[in-house]
């Protein structure tokens, strides 16, 4: 089996990478999203309770 | 009783209620969410008549046929006990083929045939490699006959 | 067993497990998806009937089976919490949604583009695929309510609710290929016939399932995280973890 055979799909290509192509971006979307969420939270409570105790930030 | 409990039995009665309007809502659903009527249904005058609907079952083995258009197909739908002769112009499915299972929309003919405007493919549960179909389908030449495993899952 | 279970059911202490348990279920996550996608393009054979284009259900069926788990799984939780008002069950049951409902999308969406070439329709209203329509609406509907309601003990007993009412969609849409006469096919994996596919397609499908369950976790497990911190931004607890972890 040819590179190109196995791209083609037996014709299906649109489809089936149609289908892998936007389930992988849609996944890779929501990690990237969970992962920043974290972060601008820690951040943020970072900036609150850091200031409080005094414990200046030293950068991320 | 305490809070908690008096919380529970609410929701117990609530999810009960809630099942029985489901189960009441999906039995009168039972008569009218069927996707496709099959060719018995239609003899028993089940389908709808002089309006649009669904024709569900096997297109027969050897009964398409292609007119001189090239486009306008014809073949026979059956559910092994009763069949129904369709006609369609256009471009069918890549599954379409015979000894498949096929779903007509369109109305039927005071001739009794059935005149499609869309014909889906539709496919079993089964999902093998060509080479044991191909030994599945010498076998049953050889028991003479018997259908492929899936193929009859169209009628139940 | 059971004082560890309710220990770990406060927030406290569940939120540095929950931290240890993530890159695990991570890595086991990217480890089965490679596994699972080469058994789906390089092992399992092409199928008789379908050719390539069969190969969209390595995705679409787990994606589909994790719908309705993740549903139940949200259902399940959201009942919980309403019963016993424990703040981690609601947690867990607002975590779970928009993965569940990632899930609905990508099993409509493959399940469009496989039936474009293989039925000749990328949509028909048949009861399996409006049902699980249903349930992308009662994934946005939970989720919607949950954020148009300030209170977040409202929002959670509101929508707890409807999670609760919405799970009798779960087996209407898993036996409505049973109930009705569907343009979808029956399933290929039964409890009562086993299965009727041929094994390395099976294989491959079983390992991607395995591989969406785990991304779930790790994905849902992070998720919580964020909402523990969120809620309980107030403790002493979590002033200790913020000046630590933001570093």
């Amino acid at each position: 089996m040819s590179l190109a055979e196995f791209f083609d799909m037996g014709g299906y290509a649109f489809y089936v990478w149609g289908s892998y192509l936007v389930t992988a971006v849609l996944m890779l979307i929501e990690v990237v999203g969970v992962i920043r969420r974290r972060r601008t939270l820690l951040d943020r409570l970072g900036r609150i309770h850091g200031a409080a105790q005094g414990a200046g930030r030293s950068g991320r | 009783m305490k809070p908690r409990h008096k919380r529970l039995a609410f929701i117990l009665v609530g999810l009960a209620g809630i099942a029985v309007a489901a189960g009441l809502v999906l039995n009168s659903f039972r008569g009218n969410l069927v996707f496709f009527f099959s060719p018995s249904q239609v003899a028993a005058n089940e389908a709808p008549v002089g309006k649009t609907f669904r024709l569900g079952g096997m297109v027969e083995t050897g009964s398409v046929r292609r007119d001189a258009d090239g486009l306008t197909v014809r073949f026979t739908v059956t559910d092994t006990a009763k069949e129904i002769p369709v006609v369609f112009t256009g471009i069918l499915p890549d599954l379409f083929s015979e000894g498949q299972g096929a779903v007509a929309q369109g109305r039927l003919g005071d001739d009794g045939v059935f005149y499609a405007d869309e014909v889906l493919a539709k496919h079993d549960e089964t999902y093998m490699p060509p080479e044991v179909a191909d030994a599945l389908e010498q076998a049953k030449s050889a028991r003479g006959g018997q259908e492929l495993p899936g193929s009859t899952s169209l009628i139940e | 067993m059971a004082p560890n279970w309710f220990k770990y059911a406060s927030p406290a202490s569940f939120y540095p497990l929950a931290g240890r348990l993530v890159p695990w279920f991570g890595a086991a996550a990217a480890l089965l998806t490679v596994l699972g996608l080469y058994l789906g393009f390089f092992v399992a054979p092409t199928d008789y009937k379908q050719g390539e284009a069969y190969r969209i259900i390595f995705i679409h069926v787990p994606a589909a089976w994790m719908s309705m788990f993740i549903y139940l799984v949200m259902a399940f939780y959201a009942g919980l919490g309403l019963v016993f008002n424990t703040r981690l069950s609601a947690f867990m049951a607002r975590s779970l949604a928009p993965t569940g409902a990632l899930f609905t999308f990508i099993a409509l969406w493959t399940g469009a583009l496989w039936g474009k070439p293989m039925w000749g329709a990328w949509w028909v209203w048949d009861a399996r695929l409006t049902s699980e329509l249903i349930l992308l609406f009662l994934y946005l509907g939970y989720m919607s309510l949950q954020a148009a309601i300030e209170d977040p003990r409202r929002a959670a007993r509101a929508s707890g609710l409807l999670a609760l009412i919405g799970a009798v969609n779960v087996p209407i849409i898993y036996f409505s290929v049973q109930w009705w006469n569907t343009l979808h096919q029956g399933a290929s994996i039964s409890m009562s016939q086993g299965s009727t596919m041929a094994a390395t397609m099976l294989t491959a499908m079983l390992v991607m399932t395995l591989a969406f369950w785990m991304y779930t976790i790790a994905v849902v497990l992070t998720r919580v995280r964020c909402e523990i911190l969120e809620r309980e931004r107030h403790s002493e607890w979590v002033a200790e973890i913020a000046a630590r972890e933001a570093r």
